[in-house]
């Protein structure tokens, strides 16, 4: 009994372990402690805030996030009026005019994130044939998660001087290759935080991945908060379940 | 012939529909006083769960197919659209996702199931060879349906799998083509997929029926797989095996809850979160993990054609089982050395499942053709051979002897097993 | 009988009820648990939240000149917006709640908001059986009230948007909406 056990065991670790196969990262994954890590994690909604400025100050220069509309900054806090008026600053296209010629016009809370580039073609033109990421998914669609981005963000670092560069490549020592088409986007001070948060670059790039997990994963609180309830539930209905059973099969043996 | 159903029960709504249409009747004879041996352990749980599990599948399906766009320019952002603005849409999606995984994982327990205490063989053939049916056909619906989310493991996936039919000599090809509908991976491919992934399921829940009618006929095998004498050897499935399904079924969900609130996307594969790019491989394809063992077996062998018939073959075979097993006697648990023979196989498959997940270099080719060739081996040389050869332990009497003597309930080791016929 | 037949067999008479509550604690559970995963799944059919988003729209009023009308869309739907001239507001005014087929909401008063009596906005779909009357273009036949008449079925309708002439049973609906500057209103 014991063995048949242990080999259903098996057999299901089995193909729980088998799919994720992490590649063996040439320098190490930083790990760090993220708000929304452990089992009852939520977001930290200040540094989500203050890293949806670090992107719109500096990622949102080159990259897109198609998928966010301003109205989904409520989901890290903000409220309708700022929100309005974050959007009320962005001038997106917005159809045709009478004539039929595209016009332009305030976004609403309605519209998506404003692209850089029209296009994919015009976004490889401006950065040296290299297509800036949209950044909607960014932290799912890269194995490590959080700890990847973090990593680039802060794996700038010079060349040894054994390495080859390519022309127009950036060392870092978090990519694979160590050749990135990105230069180094966040230093010490480059976003002027207003809520007395030191704009340190480790501080910077822990922000802007809060806001970047949060818009890969905007339903992960209501997630887990409904996730503990229903397995509660479960576990009582398990042992209501197994104590019914237990009666009506007491007279079978 | 023709005539009047005699219903016997009381309430008379119940009473007019079932004089007219025996549906009553019907379940009363088939999930209520059926006849169940009275000795099933839990691992036969896992054909109701697989049961339930189709039915979240076809039921979350539904409710996403209002809101999915088969179109490539649209299909990855109503995906999106699904998770991120639609009410509970991440969960329908999630549960939908995971509900593929929790699927293979109770069917392919339910397999081992068969495979363990012998429920393919006689007079079971035909049950078993229709759940081989069921098999590939799910396999089919998981595979089409991974395309739809129109990420880069699904265009991937769908190009690597779809060419694999290229293999076939002068058809292949045209077959292939046919397949896409185009030159490759396209548009019309992804709304076919979409339109046969929609339709399969209600497929599968035909064959099913089929599943289940046989084997309301041949009657449940169960762990001592001897023959069901008397009626001291059954107890009627309602209550009895309802109530324990519920236990099963209770749990099942604790661990697919944990997986869809907990860790939703651990089973999935990020490059699947990129927009499909015809022109951009991922650097490692890997199909999910429940094709893994097939995919080792698949690039174990060095020649394409030969690879592709192995991997066929690897489910064919199952076809043919119960005409490859000799022996008399069904249960491995009296039989002491086949029974080592088919964990090894199990651990096979499962060596294979981490092979498929390696790229093939070094060590992981040499475990995936040793363990290909154990699949095949078992099947086709092992199991034939060793029916005649090996001697069985002495079967127990009936069904309820052992059950008195002993614990009854679960498996237990052959010996304890054994000891109380040799009383009797 | 469904029950009753599987239960005899074995239903011993003192464990009788601490089973039945069992039983009935699992009923009830199974029951919540069957609601709870029901419940998403209905929601998720309500609108999402990018239809909502989009559940208001600003409106411009200053090219709209006198006795002219332009239709707008909200959610969906049409919306007649007319600037109506001193005679139409007069007539629209002058009508008594008698003369009226469906007198709710029936003063002109009640139908325009206060202080902006020219503009008369309304969801434009006839109260019959749902189609879009006409009016709102110059070249429209605009009925004997002056107002919008409808092609499907003969309705027609005051300056007031109210339902003069049959079948249709009630007076054009009044969307939500709010004057944000003299020029300009927000519907929804």
């Amino acid at each position: 009994m014991g063995k048949l056990r242990t080999i259903l065991a098996g057999v299901f670790a089995a193909g729980l372990l088998a799919a994720p196969v992490v590649a063996e990262e040439e320098s190490a994954m930083p790990n760090l402690n993220w708000s929304f890590d452990k089992i009852f994690g939520t977001y930290d909604l200040a540094a989500a805030q203050r890293g949806f400025l670090v992107y719109s100050n500096v990622c949102s220069n080159c990259h897109s996030m198609k998928l966010m509309h301003y109205r989904d900054l409520s989901g890290i806090g903000l409220e309708p009026e700022q929100i309005k008026a974050i959007a009320a600053g962005v001038t997106v296209p917005q159809g045709v005019d009478d004539q039929g010629a595209p016009k332009d016009g305030p976004a609403t809370a309605a519209s998506q994130f404003k692209s850089p580039f029209p296009n994919d073609q015009a976004a490889r033109a401006a950065n040296g044939g290299a297509l800036p990421p949209d950044l909607s998914l960014i932290v799912n669609a890269r194995e490590g998660g959080p700890n990847y981005i973090y990593g680039i963000l802060t794996g700038f670092v010079p060349a040894p001087s054994s390495f080859k560069m390519q022309d127009g490549m950036y060392y870092n020592k978090m990519y694979p290759g160590h050749q990135i088409g990105m230069p180094q986007p966040l230093q010490d001070g480059t976003v002027e935080y207003t809520d007395g948060t030191s704009n340190s670059l480790d501080q910077e790039a822990h922000d802007v991945v809060t806001f970047l997990s949060w818009a890969a994963n905007p339903e992960l609180v209501e997630r887990k908060q409904i996730g503990v309830r229903v397995i509660l539930f479960l576990v009582f209905m398990t042992g209501i379940t197994y104590a019914v059973k237990r009666k009506i099969w007491s007279d079978v043996h | 012939m023709a005539g009047l159903n005699k219903s016997e029960f009381a309430n008379p709504v119940i009473n007019w529909i079932d004089t007219r249409l025996p549906i009553f009747t019907m379940m009363q004879k088939e999930y209520g006083v059926f006849p169940t041996p009275k000795n099933f352990n839990y691992f036969w749980n896992f054909g109701a769960l697989a049961m339930v599990n189709l039915m979240i599948m076809i039921v979350t399906g539904i409710f996403l197919a209002m809101n999915y766009q088969p179109n490539t320019q649209l299909a990855f952002d109503s995906v999106q659209h699904i998770m991120r603005d639609v009410n509970y849409g991440w969960l329908i999606r999630y549960v939908h996702q995971n509900g593929a995984s929790m699927f293979f994982i109770v069917t392919y327990i339910h397999i081992f199931r068969g495979l363990y205490y012998g429920s393919y063989k006689t007079p079971r053939e035909l049950l078993w060879m229709l759940g081989v049916v069921i098999l590939i056909l799910m396999m089919a619906t998981a595979f089409m349906g991974y395309v739809l989310p129109w990420g880069q493991m699904s265009y991937w996936g769908a190009t690597v799998i779809t060419n694999l039919f290229s293999a076939f000599p002068v058809v292949g090809p045209k077959i292939v083509t046919l397949l896409w509908g185009g030159f490759s991976v396209d548009n019309p491919t992804l709304n076919r997929f979409f339109a046969l992934h929609y339709l399969l399921p209600f497929v599968l829940v035909g064959v099913i029926f089929l599943h289940v009618a046989a084997l309301h006929i041949t009657g449940s095998n169960n762990p001592l797989g001897i023959d069901v004498k008397t009626p001291q050897d059954t107890l009627p499935f309602h209550p009895y095996y309802t109530v324990k399904d519920s236990v099963g079924i209770c749990v099942y969900m604790i661990v697919f809850a944990a997986l869809v609130f907990f860790a939703p996307n651990y089973l999935g594969d990020p490059n699947n979160f990129i927009p499909a790019n015809p022109l951009v491989t991922p650097a490692d394809i890997v199909p999910e993990w429940y094709f893994l063992p097939f995919y080792a077996i698949l690039r174990s062998v060095p020649n394409k054609l030969l690879g592709v018939c192995m991997m066929f073959g690897s489910l064919l075979v199952m076809f043919v089982l119960p005409w490859l097993d000799t022996s008399r006697v069904r249960s491995a648990r009296f039989r002491p050395i086949y029974k080592w023979f088919i964990l090894l196989w199990v651990v096979a498959v499962i060596v294979l499942g981490v092979c498929g997940a390696h790229k093939p270099e070094g060590i992981w080719v040499i475990l995936s053709r040793v363990c290909t060739l154990y699949y095949f081996l078992h099947f086709l040389v092992i199991m034939p051979i060793l029916g005649k050869l090996e001697r069985p332990l002495p079967l127990p009497e009936s069904i309820s002897k052992p059950v008195l003597g002993g614990r009854g309930g679960g498996p237990m080791p052959a010996g304890a097993a054994a000891k109380p016929m040799e009383k009797a | 009988m469904a029950d009753s037949s599987a239960a005899a067999h074995h239903a011993a008479p003192d464990g009788v009820t601490k089973r039945d509550l069992l039983q009935l604690i699992a009923g009830a559970g199974a029951a919540i648990g069957a609601g709870a995963i029901a419940w998403p799944l209905i929601d998720s059919m309500n609108p999402s939240k990018d239809v909502l988003a989009l559940s208001s729209v600003d409106v411009d009023l200053a090219p709209v000149v006198e006795g002219q009308g332009i239709t707008i869309v909200w959610q969906g739907k049409p919306i007649f917006v007319r600037h109506r001239t001193a005679a139409e507001i007069k007539e629209a005014q002058d009508v008594k709640l008698s003369q009226l087929i469906d007198p709710t909401n029936g003063l002109d008063s009640e139908r325009v908001k206060a202080g902006h009596d020219q503009w008369i906005i309304l969801v434009g779909i006839c109260t019959h059986l749902g189609c879009v009357p006409l009016g709102n273009k110059p070249s429209d036949p605009r009925g004997d009230y002056g107002g919008w008449f409808c092609p499907c079925h003969g309705s027609q309708y005051d300056t007031s948007g109210r339902v003069r002439h049959g079948p249709a049973p009630l007076n054009l609906a009044l969307p939500p909406y709010a004057f944000e500057s003299d020029t300009k209103i927000k519907v929804g």
